[in-house]
């Protein structure tokens, strides 16, 4: 009785911090929606809490569990070197460091890496995920608790081009998508032994994609969507079961966000779905707009609004409830290939330029804010407590006020 | 009562020690088990942890067993090994002379001794300074390539100074380790501008570039990946068969073609044609002096399938999706006399300006990367520049 309290306590003391926290791509729940506001300005002084120097490349978001922030780098002449940093989220020193051995292949196009999906966690572990597939488990200390090399596995599954699906972790569950032109595959693994629990077979169309969570009207109702050349399929994360799906094609680059039950999926333009009512097999397109075109970012909804980047540097807002355009915005210039956040009225995004904008969503996403750091960024930013991180190949910085 | 406890050490304590050993050992060949989609991990999980604990003492013992390790188990162990070096490196108890003599032993895999290398540098800086410049003809690449960065800097401090002569040493010993794809380019690229000196990236890096072509097959709709042509049941280039592609009535043959790209590209559509949704099969004998393990290392655009005497070593059923140096890694064994290295080489019907490749780049190695020169060629790194 008093262990199952004490778990009860833990859970639920883990879960308050999980609100804050910013446990994986886009956010603990993948909404790219952080609770508390950041700086909406900051220069090369300015707001800028700390900055790290980095032993390697990277595309991969930071999370922040706790008082730690934790990132993936890789380094190496093949790029075959793995890292994962552990940061003291006060003052950015580095607590600790591991590094591995990439058992899959390491070459991809130079302008992403090896280290270019980010990691989850679930609050007691750190999943690592990289390109080559090897995937790493450690506690928040960084002991190892298991090792995978999904190529090793399956020698055939990999991407040329480079892979960047990001990880994700649900009911004990790690989901990694190794979608390619080849052994294309999506898993399931036990997060406490790296056991692999589930395999689907999956289109063989190059995949960057990355699975997003489905909160159910009970824990026991949660999912997770994942997302294909073929559409978009709706997976119990204990067995991977399909629940529902929509089938008429879907982007490989920009992932779908979901809110208020309803994801907005990058398909023919974009189109809202959400579980049939009459046959809760088959998804329900609640509107499609063939003239929302995201690029290579990702979609995020707040506030009734669904907010989108193009490959031409054109932030578009719509009605989340219609599809309806409400306006666009030009952000200056350089190609987004990180996907924005907000956080409170403000869109936060970083491009290839080293540009770090700041739009203000109540003003027609007016740019309030733009600073270069000199370095090009791929990374999506990361936001917990008031504070955004982002990183280049290089640095890793926290901008918050001081 | 100390006088007994210190009888009952004395008695027991190499029986104490022995069984400490016994458990580090039993722990390690409870993670070498671990294998393909997480079998074996309920047992690696609690060995790991419990090696994580192990101290600094047992570091030499882990650095032996990834010595030969598979490359799963061998990360596991590191895992530990990194957390007790973490742990320990400051401290007197840290076993540097062990680890120096692990890494002083060319015979300990590359890879693991790289691992002492860093974490002995860790505990004496100075260490990493005097060695790296020793380190050109390491079997370890990345002690060839940090090896190769130091005297890429030296030769440019050098040419700072306006020692043109000494720079150029430095660059051409640079050259002689060099294996990478980055830094083999700077150099030649250097040594050409500056001092009229060519270097010759296909001898260099063991390049083939001349083969036995035969095709086109047919590979419409890209159904030619699991069809089984005649090359891939017998060899014979005294044979003909008759053409299986676009209504060609001809009788294709074997036909002996040397690519003239300098870094090594055989570039199939430019040599024969460019066809469309077809195959052609390239053939090389590479002769060895002795049996011994071999690195093929290529690159290619398209799908492909590889063989080495007859047996299939691995296969790539993905398109355009770039080509990069090196970028296929395919280990076999080479036996002594010839060997016949066939390649099935897949082209598919995309029509984009950069889905026109139909090409590769294919070099044989060791299992350090560097450059395997068949037998009868004596050719040394250093002869590579003319």
């Amino acid at each position: 009785m008093l262990l199952r309290y004490a778990t009860c306590l833990s859970i639920a003391i883990a879960g308050s911090m999980a609100t804050a926290e910013w446990r994986g791509f886009r956010g603990t729940e993948s909404t790219a929606v952080a609770t508390t506001p950041a700086p909406t300005s900051w220069s090369d002084t300015e707001n800028i809490a700390w900055k790290a120097d980095l032993p390697g490349r990277g595309l991969s978001s930071p999370i922040i569990v706790g008082d730690r922030v934790f990132l993936t780098a890789s380094s190496g002449g093949r790029q075959d070197r793995l890292h994962v940093l552990c940061f003291d989220d006060s003052k950015g020193n580095l607590l600790w460091e591991r590094q591995f051995w990439a058992t899959g292949r390491t070459i991809a196009h130079p302008t992403t890496c090896n280290a270019a999906p980010t990691p989850v966690s679930d609050g007691q572990r750190i999943y690592a995920f990289y390109s080559s597939n090897d995937l790493v488990c450690l506690d928040l200390d960084g002991n190892l608790q298991w090792f995978r090399g999904l190529t090793h596995d399956y020698p055939n599954a990999s991407n040329s081009l480079g892979m960047s699906s990001s990880l994700i972790v649900a009911h004990g569950v790690v989901i990694a998508m190794v979608e390619n032109d080849t052994d294309s595959l999506t898993t399931g693994i036990d997060s406490l032994t790296g056991e692999e629990l589930w395999k689907l077979n999956r289109p063989r169309k190059a995949n960057w994609t990355s699975p997003v969570h489905w909160k159910g009207n009970t824990p026991e109702d949660d999912l997770v969507l994942i997302q294909s050349s073929a559409g978009v399929v709706a997976i119990a994360p204990r067995t991977g079961e399909t629940k529902w799906s929509f089938d008429d094609g879907a982007s490989t680059v920009p992932s779908l966000v979901v809110a208020d039950g309803v994801a907005y999926v990058p398909s023919h333009g974009i189109t809202a779905i959400k579980p049939g009512e009459s046959t809760p097999n088959v998804a329900e397109i609640v509107w499609q707009e063939g003239g929302l075109n995201p690029g290579t970012s990702s979609l995020v909804v707040h506030k009734d609004k669904v907010y989108l980047i193009s490959d031409a540097g054109v932030l578009s807002c719509a009605d989340a409830k219609t599809g309806k355009r409400e306006y666009q915005s030009r952000l200056p210039k350089g190609h987004c290939s990180g996907s924005p956040v907000i956080s409170g009225d403000h869109l936060y995004v970083f491009n290839e330029e080293g540009n770090g904008i700041v739009v203000d969503l109540t003003n027609k996403g007016k740019v309030v804010h733009q600073h270069s750091f000199g370095q090009s960024i791929l990374c999506t930013a990361a936001i917990s407590e008031g504070a955004l991180y982002v990183r280049s190949d290089k640095t890793l910085w926290k901008i918050a006020a001081k | 009562m100390v006088r007994a406890c210190l009888i009952i050490l004395t008695l027991t304590g190499p029986a104490f020690l022995a069984a400490a050993a016994d458990s580090t050992a039993s722990l390690i060949e409870t993670i070498r088990k671990v294998s393909d989609k997480g079998q074996g991990h309920k047992a690696a999980v609690a060995a790991a942890s419990q090696l994580s604990q192990s101290p600094p003492a047992e570091l030499p013992s882990l650095l032996k067993a990834m010595n030969d390790a598979g490359p799963l188990a061998r990360n596991w162990l590191r895992g530990a090994f990194e957390t007790v070096a973490a742990r320990s490196v400051n401290d007197s108890a840290f076993p540097k002379a062990e680890l120096i003599a692990f890494f002083n032993d060319h015979g300990n895999n590359p890879a693991i001794r790289r691992l002492a290398f860093e974490w002995i540098a860790k505990a004496d800086p100075a260490f990493a300074g005097k060695t790296i410049p020793e380190s050109l003809a390491d079997p370890s690449s990345e002690m060839r390539r940090d090896a190769v960065a130091h005297f890429i800097a030296l030769a440019k401090d050098l040419a700072a100074k306006d020692d043109k002569d000494a720079a150029r040493t430095a660059w051409e010993k640079a050259l002689s380790g060099a294996s990478d794809d980055d830094q083999l380019k700077l150099i030649s690229k250097t040594l050409k501008e500056t001092y009229d000196q060519e270097v010759n990236l296909i001898q260099h890096n063991g390049l083939i570039v001349d083969w036995r072509l035969i095709g086109p097959f047919d590979n419409k709709g890209k159904k030619g990946f699991d069809v089984a042509y005649p090359p891939e049941k017998e060899v014979d280039f005294s044979k003909t068969y008759p053409a299986e592609f676009e209504g060609m009535t001809n009788e294709l043959k074997w036909t002996k073609l040397t690519g003239e790209n300098p870094e090594g590209l055989f570039d199939i559509a430019k040599l024969t044609a460019p066809h469309k949704g077809a195959i052609t099969y390239a053939a090389h004998e590479f002769l060895s002096d002795r049996d011994q393990p071999v690195e093929f290392r290529f690159a290619t655009p398209n799908a492909w399938k590889l063989w080495l005497n007859g047996e299939l070593l691995f296969g790539r059923e993905e398109y355009h999706r770039g080509m990069f140096y090196d970028m296929y890694q395919v280990r076999g064994r080479l036996k002594t006399g010839k060997n016949l290295i066939l390649l099935k080489v897949l082209q598919n019907e995309q029509k984009e300006d950069w889905a026109q490749a139909w090409t590769f780049q294919f070099r044989a190695c060791d299992l350090a990367g560097r450059a395997l020169r068949p037998a009868g060629n004596t050719a040394s790194l250093d002869s590579s520049t003319k």
